[in-house]
Formats: structure tokens, C-alpha cells, sequence
């Protein structure tokens, strides 16, 4: 039995290995804002939405068209999700209640364990089929159809009452019926357990009650060794039968765990929607553009994360810029530079993970990888130099990105001079390009961005952070040319001269 | 031809000799005797380690065979040979002390059965791996003839009826509270794979498998001797057979072949010992061995006890060459303390004690002497404190080696007389190295005296080397060459800046 929430072939794998750039990536996009907006402190949620979001990538457009239309179910029965969700929980909790002797080698006491643990699931497995009778009507995507159909056939009332019929013949209340031979020395081996003779059991059941020669032993009460021996031959009798039921116990808890993986990212899409439209902020569901394609426009990004800090409706931006491989973005400091950068980011891994984004409308192309190159704060734990560190985090980069990826870069090459790092800056960046690598650089490299521009090739657009006449920065991010000043004196004057003003974005690192 | 044993040519073996436990002590053979020992439980190795054929014919009779067991197929038919007849062996044990008669019977059966299929697959593998050397050729016959002797075809067949006969005996048991039923079994399913069936559907990955381990059986029950006692009764005929089994073949393994199995263990325990370092390519060869020729070399030998350590923990281990040709005789090993001496005068020990043995030795190639006797004087710890007591005690273990020792003797000296004065040392020595030179027994003396390294026509020097870039790095090689006294103390004083040269330019002018 599968859910097949999140692939429509195949399990979502919660435990895959990150990629290795992904720590720096949820660092560099915070994207455990995010994640928490999702979680709250359920950790199977966090886990499975972290790993979504980072192998979202992989992802192709059906795939996400189909969390798409999932999600839309989720968020118009969100009671249904949290339902089933806890369902999935409480059996999974039970085996903390019942512990059931899987260390244990005795054959009696691990069937006793996994007899009482089938139990304990009997009332969620019912559950779990009553909700998808009832609702299977009533969610229309492929996904949820799917699954109601299938748990409402194979856990039938029939099926339910199969269990316990089972659990009650596992009790041997008239004896443990076995098969044995003759091993070396003649001592009894092969031990298989047998079915339980029933009255009413089929012709050939009926026959075997019959007369069949039959001699028994019978053991003095006092005789403690051999009640012990006689232990000994149950216990390898039931052996199998132990060993085959804790796998099926086994079995059905990790069913349960699958549920609850294919159910969390649904559930924490729904926890997140609530989040933002709380503060105010759109949403819209993401059309995903062929890879290649070379899409990229949206009008009303929002950045969610600095929503989710700020608690309001941040600045939105508007792009074009379809075609374009390289993105430069100047401007003041604090001029939401880095939150467009960001906003950015986060939308397409939230696209390419089947989630809705955080704008009026967006189309991108698939990328195949999102990557990061951020300016660090100074690290004192560092041995070699800044400079030295940054070129090495950039080769990292190197050596795992892929053509169609989006590298966003913001203020990179900075550690050294701003002419040496204009010449690296271009160095890498033409490579990058020409690699089918799509680049978004946040930069005060002029000599970069202005070498870029002189040139101005057709696949450049470059964007500014918007700033008026008055000096006053509005945070948006438009499209302009990059202009030689920089704004740092601005943000200082701002600082030092208007002091009980709340510094603006002051809640995240700009 | 006829087989008699697989450690001799012919039925000797008697008076070959044995070194005494303090030789083998310092040639470090001990350490490597008592771990070939400790690989065999049921018997005591250490006899056939500890006695030393010095005839030629003994030593390629051993060599051939050992030859033959590089074969991998060979080695295989033998290994499961010893294997299989220690199973049936183990099993007559368990058919003398069962308690119940019923087992004990089958017990038998059980020990005949392994010990006609060992046999059967002996002769098998033999044929199939047409093995080169006399022993396992005359093994090879003597086992052909058995396999068709009628005690032998009986047994064989006998065997094979009766335990078709007991394994197809499938009985139903319900075990209750303080009583069990035994009847037929009447094709009732396995409800285990009935229960796993139905519960299928939830498994959503490959995995689980058994957790419960019940007891192994620790002999039988009484218990289960009541249940097979009904078996019994439902089964009468077979049983009857049994009985009448154990009657007529109470012991019937063949004592030429068990004894073969004792003996070839001498060959099986000796290569799983050097296994290890074959397989980390140090190069083990045949040497070729006489009685009369001094003419001596090996290439690349090395200690084996120490290679063993040194394999286990990945170090590289070095080999070393020699040769003594013409009148040499006596080889003079100086060089740096911890350079590797001692190892080399141990590695030449053990070469020819392993050599006599019949063993494959450490080395590409050897031509070895068989030495009459092997005397070794290394300096005991617990010896005499005083230098003048020292030095008495030194000069009458090495009186009573030079009066036992032959020129076919091998003497191996380390550090004699290190606790003297160089001067008495240097007097004793010369006065030994002259009695030593006349006796023209072969000689391996390590020795601080770089005096001596070119006592006489008969004397080969050689010395332990210095790593030239880093005086700190022991090479361990010991090579042919005049023992100069001034590469490696050179290489020493640089190290420590006190060089001329070094000299000149620090030190103010």
C-alpha cells in the first residue's frame, strides 16, 4: 500500500542525503523561516518540507503539477490533512507504549509484543479507512483520489476483522500445532508452525480430526525441567510465526510512517498558507517553464520570509526578464537589494517543490539546482584569508553546480580590491553564463557592472534598488543602469541623524 | 607405491633433532610455532614443528607436496577433507555418550554418513586435481583401492538407504501446557507464510527477517526423547533398520586415513600461517637444500614472526639479501643499534630451521644449507651483573656451543660480549672468530667491533643501513659492504649541526 502523495510513482524519500551545497543554501535564503512557518515543532514535517525544498530541483513539471493540484485538496480540506495526519501519529505512538521485545529472543515474548502492537493499530488502521470513504468524493486531484480509492478497498471491514481473527488464533488457546522431522542425533528440527484446525475448516481439515494415530506425552506437574523443555519446543515452534508477525507489525508501522511522510509536506503547505495570508501576503500557484526556456518574470514578489519576521506585507517587486542570463543588481545599501535577491530564491525553490509563491503571478524555468554565494561576516576561526575562503566556497560551487542552474550571488569577490575583484568577478561570471549557468549578482563591483554595461549584451538586464529623488530608499528593486555612487553615506547619515526611526528590515540581515 | 605417511618418505622421522627451547627462543621460531599451534585445537602441532629432518630426500618429499598444495583445488580437497572427517569424528563422540539410545544410534549413522562422503570426495578431488607430488599420488591410490574395498561399499550403502529412510519422516506435534500429541503429519499449511501473506500489503520495503534465535539445542531433552520415542512407534520399521545399523558398523573410519588427516595438518596450519603475508606480496620460495654445500644465498628474506606483526599493523617489511660463496663462511654484521642486525642474524636462523622442515621460506629464492645442529648465543637478561662474571659467563656458553657444533652446524652470535670492555671484547672475539674459522661451521655474529668485519678470507661483512636524507629513519637493510663506522655517524653528527663544515659557519670567528 502506497500513498504516493508526492511522486504519482513512486515514495518520497524524507531521508536522502542533502546536497552538499544545501546547508549554505537554507543559511544564505533563511529558509528556516520558512520551514519553521511549516513545522512548528513537529520534526518529521521539518524534515520532510527541508527535503522537498532542497530536491525540488529534481523535480519535473509534472511532478509538480501534481503537488500543485494535491495541495489545492490539502488547502480546501485542511481539517481532513490534520485529521488523517494525527491519525498516522497516534499509531506510530504506539509503539512507545508497547514495548514489544525486538531485542528479545524469545520467540513467546516477541509474539506477545507484536500481537499487542497489531492491537494498538487496529483502531487507527479503522480510522484511517472510515476517513477516505467518507471523503473520497470529495477531493479531486490524482493524488488524493488515488489514495482514498486505495485504502477504502484494502482495508475494508472485511479485512479489519481479518486482524483480529488473526490475533485471536495467534493466542493457541488448544495447543501450538507443528510440523517437525529428524535432524542429526534425532533431534527434533524444522520446526513449521501449522493452521489451526477449525470444525468447519475445508474437507481436508475434517479429515485430519479423523482417526490418525496419535500418542501423547504427558509431563508430571512436578516436573519443572520439563515444563522448561516444553517451553523450548513452543518457543521454536512459534518461532517463525513471531518473527513473521513482527514484520508485519513492522510492516504496518511503517506504513504509518510512510503516510505521515506523504502527508507532511500537505500539511505543513496548509500551516504556511494560514502564515501568510494571516499577515496579508498573496499567493498564487507558480507556472513552471521547460527548462532552457530562459523564463523568468512575476509581478508582486513578495520576500516570505521577511513577511513571516515582519509579520506585514513587505514591498513587492515586479521582473521581466525572460531571456536574460546574468542579472545585475546595484544600488544602496539597505536599499532591498538582498530581499529581491532573496525573494527570488525562495519562490523558485518553493515553485520547484509544488508550493505556492509568494506573488501575483510567476512563471520561471525549471533550474536544476538552486546555489548561493553570500558575502560572510568576518569568521576569526578562519586560517586562511577572507579573500582565500570566498575563492574556496566559490569552487565548491564549481564543482557541483549544473548547467540551468540559478547561482545567486550577493556582494561576492568583495574581500579584496574592488579592481581585482571586478576582474574575477567577470572572469567567472562570463564562464558561468556561457556554462547555461543563470546568474543574479547583487554587486558594488562598478568596474564589474560597469565593464558589463558598456557592453550590454542582450542576455544582461540590470536593476537598481529604487531610490527617489528625495534620497528616501522605497525598497523596490527596478530595472536601471548601475550608477557610479554608492548610498553607504546615505544609510550612515540615516543612522546617525534620525535615530529613533526603526531601522528598516532591522530584523533580518539585509 | 605405497602410502604410508605424508610427512615422510619412508617410516623415519625417528632421531631427527631438536633444538632446545632457548633456540628457538632467540630465533623468535617459538613465537612462531606456538601460533601454528594454536590454530589446531583437537591436536598438538608442536611435535612436528619441534623435530628437524636434515635428509634432503625428507625435505623434497615435504617440498613436493607443499608444492601441490598451492594449488588452490588441492588445497581445497584436502582443507575439506580434514573438515568433513573432524565433523564425523565429533559425531561418533556425541554416538558414545549420548544418553538416549535412539539418538546415539543415529548419532553413528550421522558419523558415517559425513565419513563416507569426506572419502567419496576425497577420492573425487584427487583425481579431479591430479596432484604432482609422490605423497599425494600414493594417497590418491590408497584411497581408490579403499572406496572400492567391500567394507567400505557396504558401509556406503547402508548409510545411504537408512538416512533417506529417517529424513523422510515428518511428524505432527501440538504442544499443550504440560502434554504434547504426536501424529502424522497430514500437509496442514504453514501458517507463519499464511500470516506474513495477509499482512503483506503494509510492507512498503524490502527487509526484516528473523529476530527471535531460539536455543540451540544443547543435547536431548527428555522430553524430546519421550516425543521421539513416539516417533518411534509411528515409524517402527525405520528404527528397527537403525538398531540394527549401529550393531554391525560401531567404528569404522579407516586409520590410515585418520591419521592422514592428523598429519597433513603439519602442511595446512604452516600455509595459513604465511596466508596473510602472501596475500600483502611478501614473496615466500622453495629452496633448494644439501647437505654437503656451504655455498649459501636468499633473496629478499625476511623474519617471518616479525613480518606477521609488522603485516597486521600495514607496515612495509623488509627483506635482505645474502651469499656466500667460495671459502666464506662467517658474515659480520655491524651498523647502528635498532638498524635491523639482530633481525637479520634471526632471519638467517629461521631459514634454515623453516628450510629442514620441508617449508616454503620468506625470500624470491634460497639455496640453503641442511645444518646438523643450530646454536645460537644471544645475551640473556638475567645473566650475571658483574663485567668481569659477564664476560666469564659469555666465554663458557660459547665453550660448550663450539665444542658441540660440526662444520655442518649453523651458529648464530648477537652482541657476544656487549657488557665488556672493547678491548677484552675485541681479544675474546678475535680468539672465537679464529676457532670459528677452523671449525668451518657457517656463521651469522652480530657484533658492535667493526674490527672484525674483515677477520679473514672465510669472513663476509655486512652492515646495517642509514636512511642518508633522514638519519632519524631506520631502512632496516642490511647489505654486503666494508663496515666503515663513519656513514651513518656522520649522517648523525649533521643532524645535530656538528659537522666541520656546520662548525665553521656557526661557531664564532
Amino acid at each position: 500500500m502506497k500513498a504516493h502523495l508526492m511522486f504519482p510513482d513512486r515514495d518520497f524519500d524524507a531521508d536522502a542525503e542533502l546536497p552538499s551545497h544545501a546547508a549554505i543554501l537554507i543559511e544564505d535564503l533563511e529558509l528556516e523561516t520558512i520551514v519553521a512557518a511549516m513545522a512548528g515543532d513537529d520534526e518529521v514535517i521539518r524534515r520532510v518540507t527541508t527535503a522537498a525544498l532542497m530536491a525540488g530541483p529534481r523535480n519535473d513539471a509534472d511532478v509538480i503539477r501534481y503537488r500543485q493540484a494535491a495541495m489545492a485538496d490539502a488547502l480546501g480540506h485542511a481539517d481532513l490533512m490534520t485529521e488523517l495526519y494525527n491519525t498516522a501519529v497516534r499509531a506510530l505512538d504506539s509503539r512507545r507504549r508497547q514495548w514489544w521485545g525486538a531485542a528479545s529472543r524469545y520467540a513467546s515474548s516477541v509474539l506477545h509484543g507484536a500481537v499487542e502492537l497489531l492491537r494498538l493499530c487496529l483502531d487507527p488502521l479503522s480510522e484511517i479507512a472510515r476517513l477516505a470513504r467518507a471523503n473520497a468524493g470529495e477531493v479531486e486531484s490524482e493524488a488524493f483520489r488515488t489514495l482514498f480509492a486505495m485504502l477504502a478497498s484494502e482495508l475494508s471491514p472485511e479485512y479489519l476483522a481479518g486482524i483480529v481473527a488473526h490475533l485471536d488464533a495467534l493466542r493457541f488457546r488448544s495447543g501450538v500445532p507443528v510440523s517437525v522431522g529428524l535432524g542429526p542425533g534425532n533431534e527434533l528440527t524444522d520446526f513449521v508452525l501449522r493452521q489451526q484446525q477449525t470444525p468447519e475448516g475445508p474437507a481436508w481439515q475434517r479429515l485430519f480430526t479423523r482417526q490418525r494415530p496419535s500418542y501423547t506425552l504427558r509431563l508430571d506437574s512436578r516436573d519443572e525441567a520439563g515444563a522448561r523443555a516444553l517451553g523450548e519446543l513452543r518457543d521454536r515452534g512459534v518461532s517463525l510465526v513471531a518473527d513473521a508477525l513482527a514484520d508485519s507489525a513492522e510492516h504496518v508501522l511503517s506504513f504509518f510512517t510512510m503516510l505521515r511522510t506523504e502527508l507532511a509536506f500537505y500539511v505543513g503547505g496548509v500551516a504556511l498558507h494560514r502564515a501568510l495570508t494571516n499577515v496579508g501576503v498573496p499567493t498564487c500557484v507558480p507556472a513552471p517553464a521547460l527548462p532552457g526556456t530562459g523564463r523568468r518574470s512575476f509581478t508582486g514578489l513578495r520576500d516570505p520570509v521577511l513577511a513571516l519576521h515582519l509579520q506585514h506585507d513587505p514591498v513587492a517587486n515586479d521582473c521581466h526578464a525572460d531571456g536574460r542570463g546574468l542579472i545585475v543588481i546595484t544600488g544602496a545599501n539597505q536599499g532591498g537589494k538582498s530581499t529581491f535577491l532573496r525573494s527570488v530564491g525562495v519562490a523558485q525553490l518553493l515553485m520547484q517543490c509544488g508550493l505556492f509563491v509568494t506573488a501575483e503571478t510567476f512563471t520561471a524555468d525549471l533550474c536544476s539546482g538552486v546555489f548561493t554565494h553570500y558575502k560572510r561576516a568576518e569568521d576569526a576561526s578562519l586560517v586562511s584569508g577572507k579573500f582565500d575562503e570566498e575563492l574556496s566556497r566559490m569552487a565548491d560551487v564549481t564543482r557541483s553546480i549544473q548547467p540551468h542552474a540559478l547561482l545567486l550571488l550577493n556582494e561576492s569577490f568583495a574581500a579584496t580590491s574592488a579592481r581585482e575583484g571586478s576582474e574575477i568577478a567577470r572572469q567567472v561570471t562570463q564562464a558561468l553564463v556561457e556554462a547555461q549557468v543563470r546568474v543574479i549578482f547583487v554587486t558594488h563591483l562598478y568596474d564589474f557592472a560597469h565593464t558589463v554595461f558598456e557592453r550590454s549584451p542582450d542576455d544582461v538586464l540590470f536593476l537598481r534598488a529604487e531610490r527617489r529623488a528625495d534620497r528616501q530608499r522605497t525598497f523596490k528593486v527596478v530595472q536601471g543602469e548601475p550608477l557610479q555612487t554608492s548610498f553607504g553615506a546615505d544609510v550612515y547619515d540615516e543612522v546617525f541623524s534620525n535615530m529613533d526611526a526603526p531601522a528598516p528590515a532591522g530584523a533580518v540581515r539585509p | 607405491m605405497i602410502f604410508r605417511s605424508i610427512l615422510f618418505e619412508d617410516v623415519g622421522g625417528v632421531g631427527d633433532p631438536q633444538e632446545p627451547p632457548e633456540v628457538l627462543h632467540d630465533l623468535g621460531l617459538d613465537a612462531i610455532i606456538d601460533a601454528i599451534a594454536a590454530s589446531r585445537r583437537d591436536d598438538d602441532l608442536t611435535p612436528l614443528f619441534r623435530s628437524r629432518p636434515t635428509r634432503e630426500a625428507t625435505v623434497v618429499y615435504r617440498q613436493a607436496i607443499m608444492r601441490d598444495l598451492d594449488t588452490p583445488a588441492i588445497a581445497e580437497t584436502i582443507a575439506s577433507f580434514c573438515d568433513a572427517l573432524g565433523t564425523a569424528r565429533r559425531r561418533l563422540t556425541l554416538s558414545t555418550q549420548a544418553y538416549y539410545p535412539l539418538s546415539g544410534r543415529r548419532w553413528l549413522l550421522d558419523a558415517m554418513d559425513t565419513y563416507c562422503e569426506a572419502v567419496r570426495r576425497l577420492r573425487q578431488g584427487l583425481h579431479d586435481t591430479t596432484p604432482r607430488s609422490s605423497g599425494l599420488r600414493a594417497l590418491s591410490n590408497y584411497v581408490n583401492d579403499y572406496c572400492a574395498s567391500d567394507p567400505f561399499t557396504t558401509l556406503a550403502s547402508d548409510v545411504r538407504d537408512l538416512c533417506q529412510s529417517l529424513s523422510a519422516i515428518q511428524v505432527g506435534l501440538v504442544l499443550h501446557d504440560g502434554s504434547v500429541t504426536v501424529r502424522g503429519y497430514e500437509g496442514e499449511p504453514d501458517y507463519s507464510a499464511v500470516v506474513a501473506d495477509f499482512f503483506a500489503k503494509f510492507r512498503q520495503r524490502a527487509g526484516g527477517g528473523r529476530r527471535t534465535n531460539p536455543r540451540p539445542s544443547s543435547g536431548m531433552t527428555h522430553v524430546e526423547a519421550g516425543i521421539l520415542h513416539r516417533v518411534a512407534r509411528l515409524h517402527p520399521t525405520v528404527f528397527a533398520v537403525l538398531e540394527d545399523f549401529a550393531a554391525r558398523h560401531a567404528n569404522a573410519f579407516d586409520e590410515t586415513l585418520v591419521t592422514f588427516e592428523r598429519e597433513v595438518q603439519f602442511y595446512l596450519a604452516y600455509r595459513e600461517y604465511i596466508a596473510p603475508l602472501r596475500a600483502a606480496g611478501l614473496p615466500f620460495c622453495y629452496p633448494t637444500v644439501s647437505t654437503t654445500s656451504k655455498h649459501e644465498s636468499s633473496r629478499q628474506g625476511f623474519d617471518l614472526a616479525l613480518a606477521r606483526q609488522l603485516v597486521g599493523r600495514h607496515v612495509p617489511v623488509v627483506g635482505n639479501d645474502y651469499h656466500l660463496d667460495g671459502p666464506e663462511r662467517l658474515i659480520v654484521v655491524t651498523g647502528p643499534n635498532q638498524g635491523g642486525k639482530t633481525t637479520f642474524a634471526r632471519t638467517v636462523g629461521q631459514l634454515h630451521y623453516l628450510a629442514s622442515l620441508g617449508c616454503p621460506v620468506p625470500g624470491e629464492e634460497a639455496r640453503l644449507l641442511l645444518c646438523d645442529r643450530i646454536f645460537t648465543h644471544f645475551e640473556r637478561a638475567e645473566d650475571v651483573e658483574t663485567a668481569s662474571g659477564k664476560l666469564r659467563d659469555d666465554l663458557v656458553r660459547i665453550r660448550a656451543v663450539l665444542d658441540a657444533a660440526t662444520p655442518a652446524s649453523l651458529i648464530i652470535l648477537n652482541e657476544t660480549f656487549a657488557s665488556t670492555t672493547v678491548r677484552d671484547a675485541l681479544v675474546a672475539s678475535r680468539r672465537i672468530m679464529t676457532r670459528l674459522s677452523e671449525l668451518d661451521a657457517l656463521t651469522v655474529s652480530v657484533t658492535f667491533l667493526d674490527e672484525l668485519a674483515n677477520f679473514d678470507a672465510k669472513t663476509v661483512s655486512m652492515v646495517a643501513l642509514m636512511d642518508a636524507d633522514d638519519p632519524d629513519r631506520r631502512t632496516f637493510h642490511v647489505e654486503r659492504r666494508p663496515a666503515d663506522g663513519v656513514s651513518y655517524a656522520l649522517a648523525v653528527a649533521r643532524r645535530h649541526g656538528l659537522t666541520y663544515d656546520q662548525l665553521k659557519e656557526r661557531l664564532p670567528r
